[in-house]
C-alpha cells in the first residue's frame, strides 16, 4: 500500500447526502476481476449520458454537462468533498479503487458509511469526517471558486486552507501508522501467528462442532 | 458493573488480541464466498505466495452473476462467465468447497448459509457483501467486508476491528394480519434514517421480533445495513435452536447437546449496557412502501408522497426532491395511485420460502394486471425452488402469468440480464431503490412478497389487505 502523509489539492465537490457506492461504480463494472481501470467509470451513471458496459472505451461518449466531473475546472482535484453518510449501500471496494484510478487521495465529509470508510484505509485513502458548518463553508468555496484548495497533514492531523489551519481531525490511532507507513495489515496480523492457533486450539475444545469439517 | 450485551458475548468470545489502541483481531468463523469480491483477494493471495488459512472456513457459491434462465446452457454474458470461471480456478486451486451454480443447494449466498447450517449461533460470519447481517437473525456477529478485508480473513481468519458502539431496538406490539418483517424493518429506517445505525450495532427485541420466524429475523437483520448499521442481532430462543437443528453443517449427537447449552447463553443480560435503545410500538403499523431512492424514504401504503418543502432541513429537501424527479413522482400524490411496469419478488431480503408463501396467498385465482410487463419470482435457493414446487407454489404463479426462474441475487442489482430499462417502475421486495440499482434509470419501490403481489395483480402500489 502507498503511503500517505500530506496532500495539497483542490476539491472536488459532489453535492448530494447519502451517496451510494451504487452511483459511485455502478453494478455492471464489478464483473471485472482486476483492481485497476474503473477511474474512466467513477460515476457512470451520472457522469455520461449513454449507458456505459464493461471493456467499453469511455472516449466519445455523451458527457453529461451538468455533472461535476465534468467541468475542466475540476480535473485536478484529488480530494473529493462529500456530504452526509458518503458511501453508503453495497461493500463494494470497487468504489474505493474508482476513486484512487481517478487519481482521488482523500475524502472530506460530515460523516461515512462504515465499510466504505474502512475499505479506505485498506487502499491508502485518507477519508476524514469534518464539522458539518466547515464541509458547508468548503462547499460554497468550491462551488465559488474551483481553484479552492486545502492541504492535509496527516501526521499533525490537520487541514490548512491558505496556509492557516481550519480544523484538526480525529484519526484512528492505528489506522493512521498503517497509512503513514504505507503498511500491509496482513502482514501485521501474521505475526500474531502464534496467537490465532492458541485460540483456535482452546476454541475447538470449547466448541468442537465449529471444527467438525475440518 | 452491568452484564452483557449478546454483542458484547459475541466479541468477547472471539478476540484473539487486543492492542493499546482497543483495536482487536476478532477470530472469524466463518467465511462466505461470492463471484463477484473475491478476485482481486485470491489475486493478492496469489501475489504474496500465501494460503487461505483455515480452509475448512470457507462455502463459496456463485449468486450475483448468475442468469436466472437457461442455465443448462453456457452463460451468455462473457463478462458474467470469466468472473465465474475465476472462482471456480479460485476454488478449486485453493481447494475451498464450493457449490456449482446447476447444484440443488446453490442460491444467494445469504440464504443458503443458514439454510445449509453453515451459519451457526455464536458464529462470526464475514462475506464480501453488505448484507451479511442477514445471518445476525441466528444470534451470530455477522458483517459485510470489503474485498482487501477478504482477502485478510483468507490469509489470518482474523480482522482488525474496533469494537462498535451498541443499539437495542425494540419492536412492541402485536402485527395486524398482512403485516410482515419486511413492513417492520422498514418502518425502523424510516425512523433511525439510513446513517441512525452508522458506527453501532443494532440488536433487535421485543414482543414483535419474539413472534416473527427466523426467516423473518434474516429480513430484518438483513436491511441493518440499510439503517447504516455494521451488524443486526437477535438472541436465540427456541425457534432459533429449532430452525438450526438438523441441517447439513449443524452439529449432530452428543456435540449437538453441547453446542445448545452454550447457544442458549446467547442472549443480552436484563442489565446489559446499550449506548442507545429505541423502542417502536408496531401493533397498528400498515403496510410500508419507499417512494424514493434511500431506503428512508418510506410512507405506509395510504399515505401521499412527502412534500420536500415541509422538510426542514435544506439538505433533506434537496434530497427528497432529487428522489421525486428521479422517480418521476409528484409530492402530494397518493401512493396507491402508482402504476407500475415490473414485479420483482425475491433478493437475499425476501426469497425464502414464506417469503414465496406469503406471495403466493394474494395471488392465487388471480391474474397480473395488463400493464405490468413481468413479473419476476426468484427463489432464494435450489432447495427453496424444489420446496416451492412440492407445495405448488409455481403453479399458482405461473398461472397467474409471473415468471418462475432459477435462484440467485437476480433484479436486486441487475448484475445479470434481469433488469430493469431506464423510466421501468418495479415493485419489488429487494433492499435498495438507489438510482439505477435495478437497471440504469429503474425505478425502485420497495415493499414486503405480500405487497408486491398485490401491485402486480392491481397494477399499481395497492394495500395487501384489500386482498387477504
Amino acid at each position: 500500500m502507498q503511503a500517505f502523509t500530506t496532500l495539497s489539492s483542490s476539491l472536488l465537490p459532489i453535492d448530494r447526502p447519502n451517496v451510494d457506492t451504487d452511483a459511485i461504480i455502478p453494478k455492471q463494472y464489478l464483473k471485472s476481476i482486476r483492481r485497476s481501470g474503473f477511474g474512466p467509470n467513477l460515476f457512470d451513471d451520472w457522469r455520461y449520458l449513454d449507458p456505459g458496459e464493461p471493456d467499453q472505451s469511455c472516449e466519445g461518449r455523451r458527457l453529461n454537462p451538468e455533472f461535476i466531473l465534468n467541468d475542466e475546472r475540476y480535473h485536478k482535484a484529488e480530494i473529493v468533498l462529500g456530504r452526509e453518510n458518503f458511501g453508503c449501500g453495497s461493500s463494494r471496494e470497487h468504489a474505493v479503487w474508482a476513486f484512487q484510478d481517478y487519481g482521488i487521495k482523500a475524502l472530506l465529509a460530515p460523516s461515512f458509511a462504515d465499510i466504505f470508510f474502512s475499505n479506505c484505509f485498506k487502499n491508502g485513502l485518507l477519508p476524514i469526517v469534518l464539522d458539518q458548518a466547515l464541509i458547508d463553508e468548503l462547499f460554497a468555496a468550491s462551488l465559488a471558486d474551483a481553484e479552492t484548495s486545502v492541504s492535509i497533514d496527516l501526521d499533525n492531523q490537520i487541514i490548512l486552507r491558505d496556509g492557516k489551519q481550519i480544523a484538526h481531525f480525529e484519526v484512528d490511532e492505528f489506522k493512521k501508522h498503517c497509512l503513514l507507513n504505507g503498511l500491509d495489515e496482513i502482514g501485521i496480523t501474521l505475526k500474531y501467528a502464534d496467537k490465532i492457533k492458541a485460540f483456535e486450539a482452546a476454541q475447538k475444545s470449547s466448541a468442537p462442532w465449529l471444527y467438525s469439517n475440518d | 458493573m452491568s452484564g452483557l450485551s449478546l454483542y458484547d458475548k459475541l466479541w468477547n468470545a472471539h478476540v484473539v488480541h487486543t492492542q493499546e489502541d482497543a483495536t482487536s483481531l476478532i477470530y472469524i468463523d466463518r467465511h462466505l464466498v461470492h463471484e463477484v469480491t473475491s478476485p482481486q483477494a485470491f489475486e493478492g493471495l496469489r501475489l504474496a505466495g500465501r494460503q487461505p488459512w483455515r480452509k475448512a472456513s470457507v462455502l463459496a457459491v456463485p449468486d450475483h452473476n448468475v442468469p436466472t434462465t437457461k442455465r443448462d446452457q453456457e452463460i451468455e454474458d462473457p463478462v458474467s462467465r470469466k468472473q465465474l470461471a475465476a472462482l471456480d480456478e479460485n476454488c478449486s486451486s485453493f481447494d475451498l468447497q464450493k457449490f456449482e451454480m446447476n447444484d440443488i443447494r446453490q442460491g444467494i449466498v445469504h440464504v443458503i448459509g443458514p439454510e445449509q447450517g453453515a451459519s451457526l449461533p455464536g458464529m462470526t460470519i464475514v462475506c464480501g457483501d453488505s448484507h451479511t447481517s442477514t445471518h445476525g437473525a441466528l444470534a451470530a456477529l455477522a458483517f459485510g467486508i470489503g474485498t482487501s478485508e477478504v482477502e485478510h480473513v483468507l490469509a489470518t481468519q482474523c480482522l482488525l476491528l474496533k469494537k462498535t458502539n451498541s443499539m437495542r431496538v425494540d419492536l412492541e406490539g402485536e402485527l395486524q394480519a398482512g403485516i410482515s418483517a419486511k413492513d417492520l424493518v422498514l418502518a425502523v429506517i424510516a425512523e433511525i434514517g439510513t446513517a441512525g445505525g452508522t458506527g453501532y450495532t443494532i440488536e433487535f427485541a421485543g414482543s414483535a421480533i419474539r413472534d416473527l420466524s427466523i426467516e423473518g429475523r434474516m429480513t430484518i437483520c438483513n436491511m441493518a445495513i440499510e439503517a447504516g448499521a455494521r451488524a443486526g442481532i437477535i438472541g436465540v430462543d427456541e425457534r432459533t435452536l429449532e430452525y438450526v437443528a438438523g441441517r447439513p453443517f449443524s452439529p449432530k449427537g452428543a456435540e449437538w447437546e453441547q453446542a445448545k447449552a452454550s447457544w442458549c447463553e446467547l442472549v443480552s443480560d436484563p442489565d446489559a449496557h446499550f449506548d442507545k435503545v429505541i423502542t417502536i410500538d408496531v401493533s397498528a403499523l400498515k403496510p410500508q412502501v419507499s417512494w424514493g431512492t434511500s431506503p428512508e424514504m418510506v410512507v405506509a401504503v395510504d399515505a401521499l408522497v412527502p412534500d420536500p418543502a415541509e422538510e426542514s432541513s435544506d439538505s433533506k429537501a434537496e434530497g427528497m426532491r432529487n428522489a421525486l424527479r428521479y422517480m418521476g413522482l409528484e409530492a402530494g400524490q397518493a401512493v396507491k395511485d402508482i402504476t407500475i411496469d415490473k414485479v420483482f419478488i425475491g433478493s437475499c431480503t425476501n426469497s425464502r420460502i414464506e417469503d414465496l408463501r406469503a406471495a403466493a396467498v394474494v395471488v392465487q385465482g388471480r391474474q397480473l394486471a395488463e400493464n405490468i410487463k413481468l413479473g419476476l419470482i426468484v427463489p432464494g435457493s435450489g432447495l427453496i425452488k424444489q420446496q416451492a414446487e412440492k407445495e405448488g407454489l409455481d403453479k399458482i404463479f405461473k398461472a397467474a402469468g409471473f415468471e418462475w426462474r432459477e435462484p440467485g441475487c437476480s433484479m436486486c442489482l441487475g448484475m445479470n440480464a434481469d433488469q430493469l430499462e431506464a423510466g421501468e417502475r418495479c415493485a419489488s421486495t429487494s433492499n435498495r431503490n438507489f438510482e439505477g440499482r435495478q437497471g440504469q434509470g429503474g425505478r425502485t419501490h420497495l415493499l414486503s412478497p405480500a405487497m408486491a403481489a398485490a401491485a402486480g395483480i392491481a397494477g399499481h402500489l395497492a394495500d395487501v389487505r384489500d386482498y387477504l
